[in-house]
């Protein structure tokens, strides 16, 4: 009896130490899960945001922890989870516990709503439809601009490889194929004619990547294509990662305007206890400090008082083209206006 | 070898060439590429690259998964080959196709599975966090090394035979002792060959673990993601750097496995 | 336990048995589940939907080209150790087992960087007008990376045991060494070169994490299987991806019991044919336990 229990104890070990970091996993959640965040020393918030924030966070993260520590004598550490929009919005209602999330597009964060993680109203939580930055669409090139692209029409040419997203994964690819939708409307006046340009254009699109992250790592690393389509934000990080490839920003005359937007994700802060802690580092998007780092890192700051060096253009938004449930449905659902562009 | 009947010089060359050329060109310099790159910008970054905090948790991380993985799946090869390779039973061979399933199952769906079971709309949902946590990247990781072991031993084991333990027990040892004194020893080194193997496989998953992770840097990053992350924050040469460490695992690998088949003929002879 | 001589039956089958259901039965289950929580149109319309037929079809080609590329020069590989004595011969046997230690993620990395249009390999490629990474080319270089393992370490030891006497008599009998290796070689080779085909075929059509990286992953062009597994499940569509998944792992399972039987099959035949048995081997060859997709 006693030699049969050192087989079972392999497996023993195993389910211990399995069971052990469960427990550790639980007991940190639960540590969490004080209600009064001024008894505890220390809270711990997940942000779980999409794919070319990394950089953002990294310094938000830090200026909120000072200040707050600062003010609450409480030290908050930010943990961060990156990737494509929608594919991050499906981690979370499949149970990544995020106390806020910081998407690509409002149709992302509807998602997590209609789950039941958060309430529906809510955009109407904080300033300006819930997005402290927004972005824009813009065009990276190569050095010289050797294909002489200035305007969506351009991607079309011949000879123009043009390096997109998956609008199906990546929320910067849904902005960019609204953006290039929206042209194709004005040019052509007519819905057909936006499909038919948007087609043409994805004809146009060698690899398809699941994030924008990706889109600019085949561009910039890898040498593909002739123009990237990329976030605003993307595109001037991706200039001062590659300073010695001399890549250039195009600002079409007209894009879209990308608004990203955040929230709390309430059943997961009532689970942590992190509700007070979560609000204020939303809160705190919108003030002045941290609206001069969103603009540092070239995104279009919501204040008024900011200075942002980014150029100025004309921009339609997602109000103008019907809303995200409208156009989610008609063109990124299963069966789709993208999905016929595939359709043999 | 020498032979009495041979290919002419020029096709035995031509042959040596074409294999040397492709093994050259398809396994050898690829992995020259990742230390190069890894290297590009000089040794001090690359130090740097791989003791960054999220590199070494995810370090942590991964051999933290592996401790759990393989002793498991040890224990249970251990159990299936005593169970397939001893005993004749109805449903025997269609157990022996059972383990070989994780094979067959693409680590997207290994991560998929998992959500399934124990995500926020899973069928055995709890409120301890499994997926997207550290518990969900054992279990996967756990899945799809579970042949390893199991494989090595069987075939092992029938190619022994039960004379032995049967000697043993007809000579009066409990069957525990016999089975630590008589079985296992003659399987050491299969047993090290899986083990290694499962290992080397633990280590590198990635696809599975892709899907479970929830990609929380510094916490639920195994090295294979972490590169991943690097590569995607445009920081190539990190990416690259970190990447070393798991070739030159591979390469340990390589190199162990070949120790212990030629430790096992000699033990042959 | 009084019917088996040997004990501990019962425990070891019990542990089996436990282990396989809770981590492997269990789960497994779940893509069942959820598959048919689908009617059978529904499921019909997902897996016949050009994009997943063109995913299905790319994997399937994909995988097919690269296993019979491995099988050629993987006999070649497997024919040159054997055979030849030559400077590095020690060291390309032990690195042919790379790819099997290698983890996928650093392959899809490593390739990309090597056969891209920048690459130190890939620029002369891009440089006639082909591209040896974001196409199907690429696609086909990784997998045959992964497939050349297996199609030697299942030749070699047949090669090994090859009595030399056979081609020692053909030639006496007149036949080129040309005519002695197809006559005489290949055909005793046979089993094993179709086994290494198989395993590189099954392993290169669940592979996901070098394809990835290295593929240009265009819908209907170079996205593969799992890729658009993957994409169903970001989208929310866990129904659709669990559909697909289902057809994959169906087939992956067919072709390993098909790989399992042709084994048992050639090696019964062996045992008729063979001489007095050589001493068994302790270890089994690397190629029969290594197979997998990571």
């Amino acid at each position: 009896m006693r030699r049969a229990m050192r087989l079972t104890k392999f497996h023993g070990v195993g389910v211990v130490s399995l069971l052990a970091t469960v427990a550790c996993n639980g007991s940190k959640s639960a540590a969490n899960g004080d209600g009064k965040t001024s008894d505890i020393k220390t809270v711990e918030l997940l942000n779980v945001s999409y794919d070319p924030t990394r950089e953002l966070y990294v310094e938000l993260d830090d200026a909120f922890a000072k200040q707050y520590r600062d003010t609450k004598h409480v030290t908050v550490t930010i943990k961060q989870s990156h990737g494509g929009s929608g594919k991050q919005a499906r981690s979370v209602i499949d149970g990544l516990e995020a106390d806020v999330v910081s998407l690509g597009l409002a149709g992302d964060i509807d998602a997590i709503a209609d789950s039941g993680l958060l309430a529906k109203d809510w955009q109407t939580r904080l300033p300006e439809h819930s997005t402290p930055y927004t972005s824009t669409i813009v065009f990276l090139v190569r050095k010289g601009n050797p294909k002489a692209v200035k305007d969506w029409g351009d991607l079309v040419k011949d000879d123009v490889k043009v390096i997109a997203s998956n609008p199906k994964t990546s929320g910067g690819a849904r902005w960019a194929y609204l953006g290039a939708w929206g042209h194709g409307k004005k040019t052509s006046g007519s819905d057909e004619g936006a499909k038919a340009f948007v087609k043409q254009l994805y004809q146009h699109v060698p690899v398809l990547d699941s994030g924008a992250r990706g889109s600019t790592t085949t561009f910039v690393e890898r040498g593909q294509g002739d123009v990237l389509l990329s976030w605003e934000n993307e595109a001037y990080l991706a200039q001062d990662q590659a300073k010695d490839q001399g890549f250039e920003i195009v600002v079409p005359p007209r894009s879209i305007l990308a608004e990203p937007p955040v929230a709390v994700v309430d059943r997961v802060v009532a689970k942590h206890g992190t509700a007070e802690v979560s609000k204020a580092f939303l809160e705190f998007l919108y003030t002045e400090p941290a609206q001069e780092i969103i603009a540092k890192n070239h995104y279009r700051p919501r204040s008024k008082t900011v200075k942002s060096d980014l150029p100025e253009l004309e921009l339609f938004s997602i109000d103008d083209l019907g809303g995200w449930g409208v156009v989610q449905k008609t063109h990124f659902a299963d069966g789709g206006v993208f999905d016929a562009i595939y359709t043999k | 070898m020498k032979r009495a009947v041979g290919e002419t010089p020029w096709v035995r060359r031509s042959l040596i060439a074409i294999a040397v050329g492709f093994f050259v060109l398809f396994m050898v310099v690829p992995l020259g590429v990742v230390f190069a790159i890894a290297v590009r910008d000089g040794i001090a970054p690359y130090l740097a690259a791989i003791t960054t905090p999220d590199a070494k948790s995810a370090i942590k991380l991964t051999l933290l998964v592996a401790g759990i993985a393989v002793p498991l799946n040890i224990g249970f090869g251990i159990a299936a080959a005593w169970s397939l390779a001893r005993f004749k039973f109805p449903g025997r061979r269609a157990l022996l196709t059972l383990i070989d399933i994780p094979f067959a199952v693409s680590p997207v769906v290994v991560g998929m599975m998992f959500i399934l079971l124990f995500g926020a709309h899973g069928y055995l949902h709890s409120s301890h966090k499994i997926v997207f946590a550290v518990p969900g990247i054992v279990l996967a990781t756990t899945f799809v090394t579970i042949p390893f072991v199991a494989r090595a031993l069987i075939p092992a084991l029938e190619a022994r035979g039960p004379e032995q333990e049967l000697a043993a027990l007809t000579l009066g040892a409990s069957p525990w002792q016999t089975f630590w004194r008589v079985t296992l020893p003659g399987l050491r080194w299969p047993l090290a060959y899986g083990a290694i193997l499962s290992t080397a496989r633990a280590i590198g998953e990635f696809g599975a673990v892709s899907v479970v992770s929830g990609h929380i840097r510094g916490e639920t990053n195994t090295v294979p993601l972490h590169i991943e992350i690097l590569y995607n924050d445009f920081q190539y040469q990190a990416a690259f750097a970190v990447a070393t460490i798991l070739v030159v695992l591979a390469l340990a690998t390589v190199v162990l496995q070949r120790v212990v088949e030629w430790r096992a003929e000699r033990n042959r002879v | 336990m009084a019917r088996r001589a040997l004990p501990g039956f019962g425990l070891s089958l019990g542990v089996t048995l436990t282990y396989l259901g809770l981590l492997v039965v269990i789960p497994l289950s779940t893509i069942v589940l959820k598959t048919s929580s689908l009617t059978w149109a529904q499921f019909w319309t997902v897996v016949t939907a050009p994009r997943a037929v063109a995913s299905f079809a790319l994997s399937l080609g994909a995988s097919l080209v690269a296993a019979a590329i491995a099988s050629v020069f993987g006999l070649i590989v497997a024919w040159v150790l054997v055979r030849y004595e030559f400077p590095g011969r020690g060291l390309i046997d032990a690195l042919v087992d790379l790819p099997f230690a290698l983890p996928t993620a650093v392959a899809g990395i490593a390739l990309t960087a090597t056969w891209g249009s920048t690459g130190v390999l890939g620029r002369y490629l891009h440089a006639i007008g082909v591209e040896g990474a974001y196409s199907r080319l690429g696609i086909v270089i990784a997998l045959v990376f992964l497939g050349v393992p297996f199609v030697v370490r299942t030749v070699q030891p047949v090669l090994v045991q090859l009595d030399p006497r056979l081609e020692e008599a053909a030639a006496t009998l007149g036949a080129t060494r040309l005519q002695a290796f197809v006559r005489v070689v290949l055909p005793a080779l046979r089993p094993a070169i179709v086994t290494g085909f198989a395993l590189a075929f099954s392993r290169a059509l669940g592979e996901y994490g070098s394809v990835v990286f290295i593929s240009g992953n265009m819908p209907g062009k170079t996205e593969i299987a799992p890729l658009l597994v993957m994409t169903k499940l970001e989208q929310f569509d866990y129904s659709g991806a669990t559909a697909l998944a289902l057809v994959m792992v169906i087939s992956s399972f067919a072709i390993l019991i098909a790989i399992n039987s042709f084994g048992r099959r050639s090696r019964k035949r062996d045992l008729h044919r063979k001489r007095p048995p050589e001493e068994r081997p302790t270890l089994p060859p690397p190629a029969t336990i290594v197979r997998g997709h990571v």
